[in-house]
């Protein structure tokens, strides 16, 4: 179920659901256009080259650099009790972008823009709003449950 | 194209305007560009408003103004495209009046944002992103632009101190405009001691919410002719687009929105950056506007640090840019603004910006971006 994915999640219904049941699997998954094999991630259910509605999902590695960061200390709804959180955007190895937060395995002095990170999935099975996410991590960490 | 002049101008105080409901806050704006432009309302032939309905209690804005301002049944509808939703408006009467189906039309830009608590706004303005993809790990519209500045700090060397000297000098106009939501000047140091908001970004390199509206009265070539005042030519008119989400943008050091929008608006002009006399572009964050200058062409790429630090954007510089204080000075009501900022251009193309006046002015810019360069609408005016 894609409602698992994430905090305060705003729309549970989407046609790459599956994502998020990979990602509960330890898996992380990008989107393939079965027609033209155009890739994407974050995964698109529908081809903007070549229109095809037909995909399947393609296992990225997870390894990523950092393109940037921010530490957010102004919360919006639904994340008061987290806040200060710091989330980065990272390019992919295997193509495109991800956005997430960082993991306990990286210390905030170490964070620099270009680093080298490695894109783990997680699971929370006690927390009610969040059960599957990935997050930031140092390389050679693996999938774990929280 | 026909050829489309602004022959009135009206602009409301901004700021927390808790006296007005957002059609007063309208009627403001719309009775002094009316009675700038000396004609009568009866000859209004349609209003075009640019706002963003989700901070309003009123369902469909378009009605309630058109009905307060007494120009029923004459048609009237709304423009969205986040906080270029002015601009967007501007465009269509542009469009509307160009094509012979108009001949003049009041465009209003207005906003009323305190009529939601603050929790409310944080929820809403952070869904500017992606929901699905980036809201989930709490993104907030500070927080995008702070990823840009990162970025730009990264890649050229962009200092902290660059960064709050763009709200120094927008604080510094904004105290010398009687519209400004904050007429106070401010300084370095008194910024860096401001609360943490998204890193870098402190209290003083974000702009406030804030209520308003703003009035531009445009007409076709044959009656903007024989108007009593003084005219003002939107001669250059372009908007463009960008992915809604961050992880589909090229880099994070720039906006290729601003970047398309004024390589179009310059050649239907025919005029390159060196021919802005002033400008007004969207300064949300300090990071926005030294992009803008980048993107805009203003200086070169990644100079914007040091045009702001050479002072290049004020008054006796090379490009004066948001004289008026901005967005980051005057308040942000996202549906007023890019009216707001065409009027304040018009103002000074007609020389009648006072203490704030950029010498000479003949032709301006304004540059209106859309939530994080989403969308951009950039105009290039002339005076008659």
């Amino acid at each position: 179920m894609f409602k698992w994915f994430g905090k305060v999640n705003f729309s549970p219904y989407t046609k790459v659901t599956d994502f998020a049941d990979h990602l509960k699997d330890g898996h992380l998954m990008a989107s393939k256009c079965k027609q033209c094999g155009q890739e994407s991630f974050p995964p698109k259910a529908d081809c903007s080259k070549c229109l095809s509605g037909e995909f399947e999902f393609t296992e990225y590695d997870g390894q990523a650099t950092l393109l940037s960061f921010t530490k957010i200390h102004a919360a919006p709804t639904g994340f008061e009790d987290t806040v200060p959180y710091t989330v980065g955007v990272v390019d992919l190895k295997d193509g495109g972008r991800l956005l997430a937060w960082f993991g306990e395995s990286i210390a905030e002095s170490d964070i620099k823009i270009g680093m080298d990170l490695q894109v783990v999935p997680q699971i929370f099975e006690e927390i009610k709003d969040i059960k599957v996410y990935y997050s930031l991590e140092k390389p050679g960490t693996t999938w774990s449950k929280v | 194209m026909a050829r489309v002049g602004i022959i009135g101008i009206g602009h409301g105080e901004f700021g927390r305007r808790s006296d007005a409901t957002v059609q007063e806050l309208a009627f403001e704006a719309y009775r002094e560009a009316i009675h700038d432009a000396q004609v009568d309302p009866a000859d209004i032939d349609g209003t075009v408003i640019g706002s963003v309905p989700e901070y309003h209690k009123q369902r469909s804005l378009p009605g309630v103004v058109q009905e307060y301002l007494g120009l029923n049944p004459k048609p009237t509808w709304l423009t969205e495209v986040a906080c270029a939703s002015g601009s967007a408006a501007i465009r269509t009467a542009w469009m509307g009046i160009g094509s012979g189906a108009h001949k003049m039309m009041a465009v209003i830009g207005c906003q009323k944002m305190t009529e939601l608590a603050t929790p409310e706004i944080l929820a809403l303005m952070g869904r500017v992103g992606e929901v699905q993809w980036e809201s989930v790990f709490g993104t907030t519209f500070p927080a995008y632009y702070a990823l840009f500045a990162q970025s730009h700090m990264h890649e050229f060397g962009t200092k902290r101190e660059q960064l709050l000297q763009v709200a120094v000098k927008n604080h510094y106009y904004g105290a010398r405009n009687p519209n400004a939501l904050f007429q106070k000047e401010i300084t370095i140091e008194k910024a860096l001691a401001s609360d943490p908001v998204s890193d870098p970004f402190q209290v003083y390199d974000c702009c406030a919410n804030a209520d308003g509206a703003a009035c531009v009265i445009l007409a076709s070539e044959e009656i903007a002719k024989k108007a009593k005042g003084p005219v003002v030519w939107l001669d250059g008119m372009a908007c463009s687009t960008a992915s809604m989400s961050v992880l589909r943008r090229p880099n994070l050091t720039g906006l290729p929105s601003a970047e398309e929008a004024s390589r179009i608006a310059y050649e239907m002009a025919g005029v390159g950056p060196k021919d802005i006399k002033v400008a007004e572009v969207h300064d949300c964050f300090t990071i926005a506007e030294i992009m803008a200058y980048e993107d805009l062409g203003f200086c070169e790429r990644g100079a914007g640090g040091k045009f702001i630090e050479e002072k290049q954007s004020y008054i006796g510089g090379s490009t004066p840019v948001n004289v008026d204080g901005g967005l980051k000075s005057k308040g942000h009501p996202i549906g007023a603004t890019g009216v707001s900022m065409t009027v304040e251009i018009a103002k000074q193309l007609r020389g009648e910006a006072g203490e704030r006046q950029v010498p000479d002015a003949d032709v301006g810019l304004t540059h209106n971006v859309g939530g994080i360069g989403q969308y951009c609408f950039v105009q290039v005016l002339r005076r008659d």
